[in-house]
């Protein structure tokens, strides 16, 4: 009863969970991709090659050698552009959901902590907020603030700081319910005291969990951006753009379309199993 | 006659939420240095009530409308949030009723247990720590490395409660209150709980006040007792006396409804209805009698 093996700590449940593991390890090497995406891509990502244009991937006829995943119909590498991409799509990934995070948890954390005028407040906004369509939202406001990366981030942040703020006050609001917050009290805690150091820890699992699923949603809406042609510079290589490149050309060139597809798709899985993985890790009354 | 360490007078509350319901009429009574004070009564008797006023965590609402806690020669009602926090976790301490919900899931033990001690006496992380693994020993906690290293779910709700008890008790405090400590553990474990939290008790001197819903419980732990329904005192006295011989009806009805594991044939009678009724004439009278008070005030 009393005895038993030690506690495994957190970062060898983490270690042991499958999906945490797999779908950590792809985002870890996307990152890689992503830094050192100068020296890993085999050829220029922007060079155009008018001789070579919609080359099919390795295996397939018509195939030329250095050219993996085939070009575009302007002769470029489609695999060095999808190694590119992964730079657009992890920033915005991280930033974007990491700020989106940051305000709304602080929001939903006062909220569900002071409740009376203050929760009525922010809850309230968040209605209002929520009433928008999102993706018609952020067209309007990269529309508004003029395209590019950080037109595209500010319009996440803006439109998904509801989603942190809903869930972390009604986490809060719960937890500040508990017998332990009560207990806290009566030691004599003063009251920031008891929302970071005795609910907080409580909440960061959701926390968690939720900017991971986020950062697959910030992906996928720099891919819808970038598709619609508001994102970054068509220059600068990104998912969406390629998607929107590959679909005009795709009865002659399907992979132009499907690489950043493919790498899209992985990418936002993995960032979503990431999530599952870690809401059940982290989550301490099922941690054994 | 000494001052008694912690003295209620005439507390009185209402819910708000209720019509402005009372809650506590009235409510007088005293617990002297080294004591232990039983207050028993059934479910909306006004106990817990009493419990949170004196911890300044009564609920939004309710609101207490007169009367004072007096706690060393000052009326806890008034103070402001800061003193009453300086006066809480170091003079006066929760035993909490269920152990499953009242230790942070989150944190390990070792971490909660020397909040206290680092925040109220300043001590350094080491040496809270020392005194942690102390006080598990006192509390009878064979493995107290293990239990301070651990999370509480990886903890029995027994060695939970042992844990909160080590901690109430951690500070020296001049007052604990246990509200209903053992309510929520085995029958088995009770015994070693009710046993231990007397041993602690005589041995730092400390006053209590011990809120059960349990007769039997406070027979073998209080050394008065104070009985309430709907927020009024029934009766009050020395626990043998009050038990022995009982004054009022409503007591020898919660006194029979105890199950007697000697006579399981008897016992376990519901109080009879003409003794509530009895009751709720006597407290209508009652808050007539206040009423008319208030109105020459």
């Amino acid at each position: 009863m009393d005895t038993g093996p030690q506690p495994p700590s957190v970062a060898a449940r983490l270690a042991r969970d499958p999906k945490v593991v797999c779908a950590g390890g792809f985002i870890l090497f996307l990152i890689v991709l992503a830094i050192a995406a100068p020296l890993i891509a085999p050829k220029d990502p922007l060079a155009q090659n008018l001789l070579m244009t919609t080359v099919s991937p390795a295996g397939f006829t018509d195939a030329e050698p250095g050219f993996l995943l085939g070009t575009d119909g302007l002769g470029r590498d489609v695999l060095s552009r999808v190694i590119f991409g992964t730079r657009v799509s992890l920033t915005v990934a991280f930033v974007a959901a990491g700020l989106a995070c940051l305000i709304g948890s602080l929001l939903g954390l006062l909220a569900g902590f002071l409740g009376n005028v203050v929760d009525a407040l922010i809850s309230r906004l968040v209605d209002i907020w929520m009433a928008f369509p999102p993706v018609l939202l952020s067209i309007l406001l990269v529309a508004l603030l003029g395209t590019g990366l950080h037109s595209v981030i500010t319009a996440i942040v803006v439109i998904d700081w509801t989603r942190f703020c809903r869930v972390v006050r009604t986490e809060t609001m719960g937890q500040a319910q508990m017998d332990y917050v009560v207990a806290a009290r009566t030691i004599g805690f003063a009251r920031p005291a008891i929302l970071f150091r005795e609910i907080f820890p409580n909440v960061l699992p959701v926390l968690i969990a939720l900017l991971t699923l986020e950062m697959g949603i910030a992906v996928v809406v720099e891919a819808i951006l970038s598709f619609v042609g508001l994102s970054v510079s068509s220059d600068t290589p990104t998912w969406g753009g390629m998607i929107a490149e590959g679909r005009q050309i795709v009865h002659e060139a399907w992979w132009v379309l499907a690489a950043p597809l493919a790498a899209l798709f992985a990418t936002v899985v993995a960032f979503n199993q990431l999530g599952d993985g870690l809401a059940r890790s982290l989550d301490p009354v099922l941690r054994r | 006659m000494t001052t008694p360490r912690l003295s209620i007078e005439a507390l009185s509350a209402i819910s708000l939420r209720d019509g402005d319901r009372p809650i506590l009429r009235r409510v007088a009574l005293s617990v002297g240095t080294g004591e232990v004070h039983g207050l028993v009564g059934e479910s909306g008797a006004g106990k817990s009530t009493i419990a949170k006023a004196i911890l300044g965590i009564i609920p939004s609402q309710v609101k207490v409308t007169s009367g004072r806690i007096g706690f060393e020669g000052r009326d806890l009602l008034s103070l402001s949030a800061g003193e009453l926090r300086a006066v809480l976790g170091r003079d006066i301490a929760l035993v909490p009723q269920d152990p499953s919900t009242a230790l942070n899931p989150s944190r390990r033990i070792d971490v909660q247990m020397t909040d206290g001690l680092r925040l109220k006496r300043g001590l350094s992380v080491k040496a809270a720590r020392i005194r942690a693994r102390a006080l598990l020993e006192e509390v009878q906690i064979r493995d107290p490395e293990r239990v301070l290293a651990s999370y509480p779910h990886q903890l029995s709700g027994g060695m939970r409660q042992r844990v909160l008890i080590a901690a109430a008790f951690a500070l020296e405090p001049k007052l604990v209150i246990a509200d209903e400590p053992t309510t929520a553990l085995d029958v088995t474990v009770q015994k070693q709980i009710l046993r231990l939290i007397r041993s602690l008790q005589e041995r730092h001197g400390t006053s209590m006040l011990f809120v059960s819903h349990d007769l039997g419980v406070v027979a073998k732990i209080c050394d008065r007792v104070t009985v309430l329904y709907m927020g009024k005192v029934v009766e009050q006295g020395a626990t043998a006396e009050v038990l022995a011989s009982p004054r009022h009806a409503y007591t020898r009805a919660l006194l029979a409804a105890n199950p007697r594991y000697d006579r399981p044939d008897t016992g376990l009678e519901p109080t009879p209805p003409e003794v509530i009724a009895a009751l709720r004439a006597e407290i209508a009278a009652f808050d007539a009698n206040a009423g008319a008070g208030a109105g020459d005030g």
